[in-house]
C-alpha cells in the first residue's frame, strides 16, 4: 500500500477520529496527538489493513480505547489536562453572542457526562453514525446504545432548560 | 404543524428513536433564525453539534517509513573490513619477515656478513674479559697478607718465652 492510497482511505474519517478524540481528552492537543497516534498505527500496520471490513470503524474503536488508556494513564492522573479552547470552532457563529454562550454551555454540559453518553452523543449526533455501527465500535448492544443516547440527550436538554431560564424562574 | 411535528420529533428523539433522516430535520429546523420559543433552548445544542462537525484535524502527519536502522548492514560492513583487512595482511606480514631474518641472497655477502658480525662479537667479548683481569691484582693482595704470618710466628716465639 503506497502512501496515497493510505491517506484516500484514511482522510475522509481522520476529522472524526480527531473529534472523538477530542470529545473524550477535552484538550485539542491532546487530542491532536492522539490522533496522530492512531494514524501512524494504521499506517504502521498498513499490510493488516485490507483484512479489516470497515477500517473507519475500526480506527473508531481504536480511538476510542486509545483515549481510554490516556486518560487511566499516569500521566493524565499526576497532571490535569490543561485545556483553553473553548473557543475553538465557534467561528461561524460570533455573530450570535448570546448564542455563542449557550453553545458554550453545550460544550461544559457534553463535558460534564459521563464517558460512554459522551462517545454516544459525539457518534449519533455529531458524526452520525447509523445506531448499529455505534454498537459495533463501541462493543456495545443496540439497546444500551439507545438508552445512553436518549440519557445523554435528556441530561442535555434538561440542563440546557435550566441555564435558559436561570434568573427567569 | 410544522411546530407539531418537530415536537413529536423532539420527543421520539429525547428517547433515542429518531431516524438520522429525522435528526437532519431536526437540525434544519433548528439552524433557522426563528424558533417557537418554548424550544429555544434546543438551538445551542444543535448549533453546537453542527459546528462541532466541522472541526478538522489540522495537525501534519509525519507518514514517512520511519528509517528503521538496518542491522543486516552492520554485518555486511564488517565483512567487507574482514575481507579487505585479510587481503593486505599478507603482503606486510611476509615483507615483515624478510626485514627479522635478513637474509641475502648473495652467499659471499652473507659470509663476509657474518665474519663481521662475529669479530664484532668476539671484540666486545676480548674487552670484557680483559676487565676481569683486575682481579689478578686482589690475587696480590691476598699475598702481601700472606705477611701477617710472619707477625704471627714472632708473637708466638714471645709468648713461648714467658
Amino acid at each position: 500500500m503506497t502512501q496515497t492510497e493510505f491517506l484516500n482511505i484514511v482522510m475522509p474519517f481522520k476529522d472524526k477520529v480527531f473529534r472523538l478524540a477530542k470529545r473524550l481528552l477535552v484538550s485539542t492537543e491532546e487530542a491532536e496527538d492522539a490522533t496522530q497516534e492512531i494514524l501512524l498505527k494504521l499506517w504502521s500496520n498498513k499490510t493488516k489493513m485490507e483484512e479489516y471490513k470497515n477500517v473507519e470503524a475500526f480506527s473508531m474503536t481504536m480511538t476510542k480505547n486509545f483515549c481510554f488508556d490516556k486518560l487511566k494513564s499516569k500521566q493524565a492522573q499526576n497532571l490535569k489536562i490543561v485545556h483553553n479552547n473553548y473557543e475553538d470552532g465557534n467561528t461561524s457563529l460570533q455573530k450570535q453572542v448570546e448564542l455563542t454562550d449557550s453553545v458554550h454551555w453545550v460544550a461544559k454540559i457534553i463535558e460534564g457526562l459521563p464517558e460512554q453518553q459522551k462517545l454516544v452523543i459525539q457518534l449519533r449526533d455529531i458524526e452520525e453514525y447509523d445506531l448499529d455501527e455505534i454498537a459495533k465500535m463501541l462493543d456495545m448492544n443496540n439497546t444500551a446504545v439507545r438508552v445512553a443516547l436518549s440519557r445523554a440527550r435528556k441530561t442535555i436538554r434538561e440542563k440546557l432548560t435550566n441555564t435558559h431560564n436561570y434568573g427567569i424562574k | 404543524m410544522v411546530l407539531n411535528s418537530i415536537e413529536k420529533l423532539l420527543e421520539k428523539y429525547e428517547n433515542g428513536e429518531t431516524s438520522l433522516k429525522e435528526e437532519q430535520q431536526l437540525k434544519n429546523y433548528f439552524s433557522q433564525e426563528t424558533v417557537a420559543p418554548h424550544l429555544e433552548m434546543y438551538k445551542p445544542m444543535f448549533a453546537y453539534f453542527s459546528v462541532n462537525k466541522q472541526e478538522q484535524f489540522t495537525k501534519a502527519l509525519p507518514l514517512k517509513t520511519k528509517k528503521v536502522f538496518n542491522y543486516k548492514w552492520i554485518a555486511v560492513a564488517a565483512v567487507a573490513v574482514l575481507t579487505l583487512g585479510y587481503y593486505f595482511k599478507n603482503p606486510v606480514v611476509s615483507s615483515y619477515e624478510e626485514y627479522a631474518y635478513g637474509t641475502y641472497s648473495n652467499p659471499e655477502e652473507a659470509l663476509n656478513e657474518v665474519t663481521k658480525q662475529l669479530a664484532m662479537i668476539s671484540n666486545h667479548f676480548n674487552k670484557g674479559v680483559s676487565t676481569v683481569n683486575y682481579l689478578e691484582e686482589v690475587n696480590k693482595g691476598t699475598e702481601t697478607l700472606g705477611y701477617l704470618n710472619e707477625m704471627q710466628n714472632a708473637t708466638n716465639i714471645i709468648f713461648k718465652k714467658q
